[in-house]
């Protein structure tokens, strides 16, 4: 039966499976399927390793890129390289999902290593999207690396999902920001079964009036392991806010670490982390509305990760 | 029809046996409104709880229609047409306000009957729906729609925790046309907790509950006197006095 959950999330990374509008690079089972590049942005394979290079060309409008990755192959360990060069003052939406299918007994894992250039003025919407399915005995493994690099007045915003499936993950986030760049990340997250997830970030401001608002919510439950780090360092007059939220089912465990640095007096930073059980009196309330405890649980946990 | 019959409620406090309810039997009919008062710390809430669930009787039975539900949980009763508006309403991080009157109306509803709710509680239904029931809402503006949700659940039996509180932005005359709309609709009983005297006049019976104890059931006039007689309950005497 398909809760209301997985509902959601199936609907979210259904675009996985429809050929997108504009660029794109779908990569299935460690080779490239199929491609479509526009006037303005081209996607060129890499020679010297295993991945892509996306070119955006200044001025962009209003395009998007699509580069979905599909394992259903047990036993595919794979490492990609993606790196993103966003031309100045351009506008554009970077989708990139990945979803593992492992029925198998042998471990499945895909690596991607995203690096964005995003220069001068630029814009750009990213979203990242895991998903793993499967009953075999294999793993789903998925390791995302990502570095950016911000020039001046340039803006980013990350929005983060991994809500079923994948059991094991380590994320690893870098940013640089030049001044009067805007950096969001926005990172929801669920762990279940014995999953183990690690997410850390390091973001460097390190230009005048930059900044960076770095948000995670995430629900850890059964006996899974999330351990959540954050690190801003503030190397100018800039401003950064990093937050941890997190519900604790079961016996799960969260770890949150969270670090500010700042090395400027005019840098404005500030962390926030909580941790906590469902408060009792919410799952009453949705009670007194008729669901049982399970159905408000779910709508408790399926609000949060909204 | 809910009844009470000889409900006890006690709590173990520091080794300590503590009666909250003591042997409360009440009966409220179908179609009624009914209004229960008393001094701070009467066990007002308590014997609301009980009726909802969220409180089990350490002794006594509670009946709907004759059926016994002293057993019942939270979720059993809300099914068979209780509802229940806190006295604090809970925030929800990430749960809107359509998504809780589309929770409590169970049924597929549209913005626009939502948004009903919400007018209705006087509240500019465009500019809350897509809010989230959380500690950006004022007290107020979370009462209000407690009371929407309930309104929505459109249940025979509905219990409200003061509902008057923290709503004085909004006029009083509205809160009991809510409660009037409500009856000529469901044709339920309404149960109160209130220590507002507009909304005692307008009550079919009145239950003065004190320390535990169900004092006096009756019309306004009968019980009121009692109430404001009790010359030791400084804080009943103000807060009446003050009202009045």
């Amino acid at each position: 039966m398909i809760d209301e959950i997985q509902k959601r999330i199936l609907a979210e990374v259904a675009d996985l499976h429809e050929i997108p509008i504009g660029a794109y690079n779908i990569r299935a089972n460690g080779v490239s399927a199929a491609r479509n590049t526009t006037a303005n942005i081209d996607i060129v394979t890499k020679t010297d390793k295993s991945g892509i290079d996306i070119i955006i060309k200044p001025g962009t409008k209003n395009e998007s890129v699509h580069i979905p990755v599909v394992l259903s192959r047990t036993g595919l360990k794979e490492t990609v390289y993606n790196d993103f060069y966003v031309g100045e003052g351009s506008d554009v939406t970077i989708v990139a999902g990945c979803g593992i299918n492992n029925c198998g007994d042998q471990d499945s894992q895909h690596d991607g290593i995203h690096t964005f250039h995003i220069a001068k003025g630029a814009k750009v919407k990213y979203v990242e999207k895991h998903y793993g399915e499967g009953d075999g005995k294999g793993k789903r493994i998925l390791n995302p690396g990502t570095a950016v690099y911000m020039d001046e007045d340039s803006s980013l915003e990350m929005d983060m999902v991994q809500i079923k499936g994948v059991d094991s993950t380590i994320r690893n986030t870098t940013a640089s920001l030049a001044a009067g760049a805007s950096l969001v990340v926005r990172e929801r997250l669920m762990t279940h079964g014995e999953q183990l997830a690690e997410s850390s970030y390091t973001i460097e401001l390190n230009g005048d009036g930059a900044n960076a608002d770095v948000v995670s919510r995430s629900v850890a439950r059964d006996d899974s392991t999330q351990k959540y780090v954050s690190r801003i360092v503030g190397n100018s007059r800039c401003s950064g806010h990093t937050e941890c939220d997190a519900i604790i089912m079961d016996t799960a465990k969260v770890l949150a670490v969270p670090e500010l640095a700042a090395n400027n007096v005019d840098a404005a930073l500030i962390h926030e982390a909580a941790i906590g059980k469902i408060a009792g009196e919410q799952l009453v309330k949705l009670m007194t509305l008729g669901l049982t405890e399970g159905e408000a649980e779910e709508q408790i946990i399926n609000g949060f990760l909204r | 029809m809910i009844e009470l019959k000889n409900v006890f409620f006690e709590v173990e406090e520091d080794g300590n046996k503590k009666t909250i309810i003591q042997d409360a039997s009440l009966t409220v009919d179908d179609g009624k409104f009914v209004v229960i008062t008393g001094p701070n710390g009467s066990g007002k809430s308590t014997l609301a709880k009980l009726i909802m669930g969220i409180e089990k009787p350490t002794a006594g039975r509670i009946l709907l229609d004759g059926q016994d539900i002293t057993d019942a949980s939270i979720t059993e009763r809300a099914r068979m047409g209780i509802s229940f508006a806190f006295q604090q309403p809970v925030r929800f991080k990430g749960i809107n306000v359509f998504d809780l009157i589309r929770l409590s109306a169970k049924r597929d509803l549209s913005v626009s009957d939502a948004c009903e709710y919400l007018s209705a509680v006087g509240l500019c239904a465009k500019d809350y729906i897509n809010r989230e029931v959380n500690a950006s809402l004022s007290g107020g503006e979370l009462k209000r729609i407690e009371i929407a949700s309930v309104m929505a659940r459109g249940t025979r039996l509905s219990l409200f925790d003061e509902p008057e509180a923290g709503i004085d932005l909004w006029s009083f005359q509205n809160l009991i046309h809510v409660f009037e709309d409500m009856q000529a609709h469901t044709h339920g009983s309404i149960v109160i907790i209130s220590h507002q005297e507009r909304i005692l006049n307008i009550a079919d019976e009145v239950v003065l509950l004190r320390r535990g104890v169900i004092e006096k059931v009756g019309t306004r006039d009968e019980v009121l006197p009692s109430l404001l007689g009790i010359a030791t309950d400084m804080t009943a005497c103000a807060k009446y006095g003050k009202e009045a």
